[in-house]
């Protein structure tokens, strides 16, 4: 008896000091990311341009979204840069971490030098990369001609080289994948690859069999980071872009910032962002449920 | 031991050399790909105009321009930005690491009814993606006539942000609950537990933390972008993004002049500080 008031005693007292401590969180998370989304809930079934309040339109916004060519168009593009764009990523994170894994002189000056680019990001990366890939004089094309003696494509400015120009820019700043997948290589138990050397497994198949199961968590955590990161892709298009040519590079979230702070479409907006919310939502848990069949986590069950 | 001693004799090692030397000439090729975007970045920032437009390029700048940098940032008033983006970096970065590591705290310390879903509820609102909130918030601050001001950018840092919890959290974790409860014994009060034992265990977990938000500060552009509409406000960021507008021919040499400054307070931290750096990315990934 006297145990048990003790315990509801401790528990009440933990209760409160729990609250206590993470009370801002809660806060912001009503303020600024519970409350914003119910709101935009509201707005996206709204006519709205932020000088006049809102009006009701039930589903315009929504039919007006699904009908018009420039929503789908601005999806394509996004899903196809994250389609092709995340997973190249991860792979070439990957084979970066499983070199810098290997043993050799000058091992922390090279995973410097790859990091290294991560640190310039944002609008400063963009530009850099736009003059990098000038048809003309860019040192792209520079060396694409010294190599093949042809002049190179024009990048940027070409409807269907737009987007793998800018696959292969993201490809430069992937810095924090190769770190995460690194730490991710040498956390792998070493008794596992000496039982299979005796057992005589190849290089490859030790890679195939112990080491990508074993990081498999990690590829989860980046493979979901890095999509909900893509399909907020905003710098490239806003800077190098502006989300051309003809609409090539018209990202979603471009596309949701021209209507919300150009057009002052609100409302319209408010319908993209739920969508993107929606879409984001049932992915990750999509994800996460299929990833039960190919994520291996040490010790079994979860 | 002993299967290390079989792989350093015999025919495995030469397999293992193989691979070894394999490896290095990879890691040589990919560093030179690496290096070459910033080896143009500085060659072009030191060029004359006419030698950025010059076909075949010149690799080394001759004669090597250093005015260029002076001249890039008097073009416009960029003192004014690196201090806005300094003071906004510098404030933000404080209330997110403080708060944060306050609510972590909360998070790893007690046991309150609730706790599961909280943490559910914390690790949801890392998924949610920026634009999905952010015309609400738009519409917020401008009732509260926060529209441009740095308001509406530095408030909410002071409240947490769901991903630096997360991995103050993970650094709690690992400090040994006897330490808290010892110092419960000898009559400190929650707060000052918090304050006097947990934060200065923690101090290499708050690095992180801050080196993290000072970067995402540094480098954020659809924020500022959306906020701040006076020129005087400005960031680094947003006057590189409108920087060529002000020219007929893009003046690569003097952008990227102004470029390299732009990215010089990250680059310093990182090199500083490479060792919070890559503990902080780990810990946010793998736990």
């Amino acid at each position: 008896m006297a145990s048990m008031r003790f315990r509801k005693k401790t528990e009440l007292r933990e209760t409160k000091y729990f609250y206590f401590f993470i009370s801002p969180w809660i806060l912001g998370l009503i303020l600024f990311t519970g409350g914003p989304i119910l709101l935009s809930g509201y707005y996206s079934f709204t006519r709205y341009d932020i000088a006049h309040d809102p009006v009701f339109i039930g589903f315009a916004n929504y039919i007006n979204l699904f009908q018009n060519d420039l929503f789908w168009k601005s999806s394509g593009v996004t899903l196809y840069y994250t389609l092709v764009g995340v997973p190249v990523g991860l792979a070439a994170s990957l084979v970066l971490a499983m070199l810098l894994n290997v043993r050799v002189p000058g091992q922390r000056i090279f995973s410097t030098i790859f990091y290294l680019p991560s640190v310039v990001s944002g609008v400063v990366l963009s530009l850099l990369w736009v003059w990098l890939l000038d048809p003309d004089f860019g040192v792209v094309n520079v060396l694409y001609y010294n190599i093949t003696g042809m002049t190179g494509p024009q990048w940027l400015s070409n409807e269907h080289w737009v987007i793998p120009s800018l696959i292969m820019m993201s490809l430069w700043t992937l810095g924090n994948n190769v770190v995460i997948y690194l730490a991710g290589l040498k956390s792998v138990p070493q008794n596992l690859y000496e039982a299979a050397q005796i057992d005589g497994a190849s290089r490859f198949r030790q890679m195939i069999n112990i080491t990508i199961p074993m990081i498999s968590p990690v590829t989860l955590f980046l493979l979901i980071t890095g999509i909900i990161g893509s399909f907020q892709v905003f710098v490239q298009a806003d800077v190098m872009t502006k989300g051309g040519p003809n609409y090539a590079s018209y990202f979603y979230v471009y596309y949701l910032y021209q209507q919300a702070f150009r057009s002052f479409n609100l409302g319209y907006a408010s319908a993209m962002a739920w969508v993107l919310f929606i879409f984001v939502g049932v992915l990750t848990w999509l994800m996460m449920k299929v990833s039960r069949r190919w994520v291996h986590y040490e010790g079994g069950g979860d | 031991m002993t299967t290390r001693k079989i792989s350093r004799s015999g025919s495995i090692s030469a397999g293992e050399r193989t691979v070894k030397i394999l490896a290095f000439s990879m890691l040589v090729i990919l560093s030179a790909l690496m290096i070459l975007p910033l080896y143009i970045m500085v060659s072009t920032a030191l060029k004359t105009q006419q030698d950025v437009f010059l076909f075949p390029p010149k690799w080394i700048p001759s004669p090597a321009v250093w005015h260029n940098f002076i001249d890039a940032m008097q073009a416009r008033s960029f003192g004014r930005y690196f201090y806005n983006t300094t003071l906004y970096s510098v404030v933000g970065t404080f209330g997110e690491v403080f708060s944060s590591a306050f609510v972590a705290y909360g998070f790893s310390r007690y046991r309150g009814i609730g706790r599961n879903a909280m943490f559910l509820i914390l690790l949801a609102t890392m998924m949610i993606p920026y634009p999905v909130t952010m015309i609400p918030q738009f519409v917020l601050f401008k009732n509260l006539g926060w529209i441009d001001t740095y308001l509406p950018l530095n408030v909410p840092s002071f409240l947490g942000s769901a991903y630096i919890i997360f991995l103050m959290r993970q650094f709690f974790n690992t400090v040994p609950v006897d330490l808290f409860e010892a110092s419960r014994l000898d009559g400190c009060s929650e707060l000052r537990t918090f304050w006097n034992i947990a934060v200065p265990l923690c101090s290499p977990a708050l690095a992180s933390a801050a080196i993290f938000g000072f970067m995402y500060r540094w480098n954020d552009y659809l924020g500022p972008l959306i906020y701040l509409n006076t020129d005087s406000k400005f960031t680094v960021s947003i006057a590189l993004s409108s920087f060529t507008s002000m020219f007929n021919i893009v003046p690569w040499h003097l952008l990227m002049a102004a470029g390299i400054v732009a990215i010089l307070p990250p680059t310093i931290i990182f090199f500083l500080a490479q060792k919070y750096f890559v503990q902080g990315i780990v810990v946010s990934g793998l736990k």
